[in-house]
């Protein structure tokens, strides 16, 4: 959020941060507003990982708002889970693990939100291919487009 | 002599011609509705477009109530399972209408989700363009399909 400050955090402190930023009676950052995750693969500037994880908070108490974000390594992405601090975590983290594998470890039901199980890789990776689809119906094939071919020419030469 | 003796009492025609006649104008359509096609669908079906005074598309919500599937929106690779039984489930004779560009090509999603025409899954009839199509066009597809029924074999089933 633009003029509100950030904080970049290693992946191993997050948790201890989160749950200060939460519990703490002078911060009191009751509300998880976002979770979000990136993939840094292509990035033009070099970053301490390939991917990074940012949490939005909001403190009713302060009126404040606050980006925490931690960056995570190709291999194995993996955080802690914030949904026993705040409930809402819960799709959000489905989500990123759906979209970027990031595992949420003691997540309470860590699959897939958005697409099927069949799925394979993670859709929002950029090194996804962009034109991969996976079926789950056979792929009929629906125009001969030989055919068509052959009719607009007849159509545009008149013999 | 019997053309004399009953006059103009009654018409003589073929079978198919009949049949289409009747099948032509009592299509009931049911709406596969995923996306915001859907509020042009709603314009068009309901009073002041009203798609019913063409003797045809009153909307049913059972497929097997149905004999006019109208894939209104985009379909996902998830959801095409879905559409794939509900067509499997309409009796024959059946027809299909895409509405709009996502059901007919993908529109412009070129990605891991989207269906790219809902023609992959099941065979399609009548295609209408448009993000969304507006109404007429929707009528002229209407009109272009009944014309198409009124002139195609009729199966006895």
């Amino acid at each position: 959020m633009a003029g509100s400050p950030a904080a970049v955090v290693s992946a191993g402190a997050l948790a201890g941060v989160l749950a200060f930023l939460k519990d703490d009676p002078e911060t009191g950052f009751a509300f998880l507003m976002d979770l979000a995750a990136a993939d840094y693969l292509k990035f033009p500037s070099p970053r301490p990982g390939r991917f990074a994880v940012s949490y939005q908070l909001y403190s009713p108490k302060l009126g404040a708002r606050l980006c925490v974000k931690a960056y995570l390594p190709a291999e194995n992405p993996s955080l802690p889970t914030a949904s026993g601090l705040w409930a809402g975590a819960d799709w959000f983290e489905r989500e990123a693990w759906d979209m970027y594998g990031i595992r949420f470890e003691g997540h309470p039901n860590l699959k897939r939100i958005l697409m099927y199980e069949e799925f394979e890789g993670h859709a929002l990776r950029k090194d996804y291919p962009l034109g991969r689809m996976q079926p789950l119906v056979p792929m009929r094939d629906a125009i001969d487009y030989e055919k068509v071919r052959q009719q607009s020419r007849r159509a545009s030469n008149p013999s | 002599m019997t053309e004399d003796t009953l006059q103009d009492a009654v018409l003589t025609t073929r079978l198919d011609k009949v049949l289409g006649w009747a099948r032509k104008y009592s299509l009931f359509n049911y709406p596969f509705v995923t996306a915001c096609c859907g509020m042009e669908y709603m314009a068009t079906s309901s009073s002041h477009y009203d798609t019913d005074r063409f003797g045809a598309v009153f909307p049913r919500f059972s497929p097997r109530q149905a004999d006019l599937l109208m894939v209104v929106g985009t379909v996902n690779h998830k959801q095409a399972p879905v559409l794939k039984r509900i067509y499997d489930q309409m009796c024959e004779p059946k027809w299909v209408v895409a509405f709009g560009v996502c059901a007919t090509s993908g529109g412009f999603y070129q990605n891991y989700a989207t269906v790219p025409g809902v023609d992959c899954v099941i065979p399609v009839d009548m295609y209408i363009p448009g993000c969304p199509p507006r109404p007429e066009t929707v009528i002229d597809a209407l009109m272009k399909l009944q014309e198409r029924i009124q002139g195609q074999k009729q199966a006895l089933v």
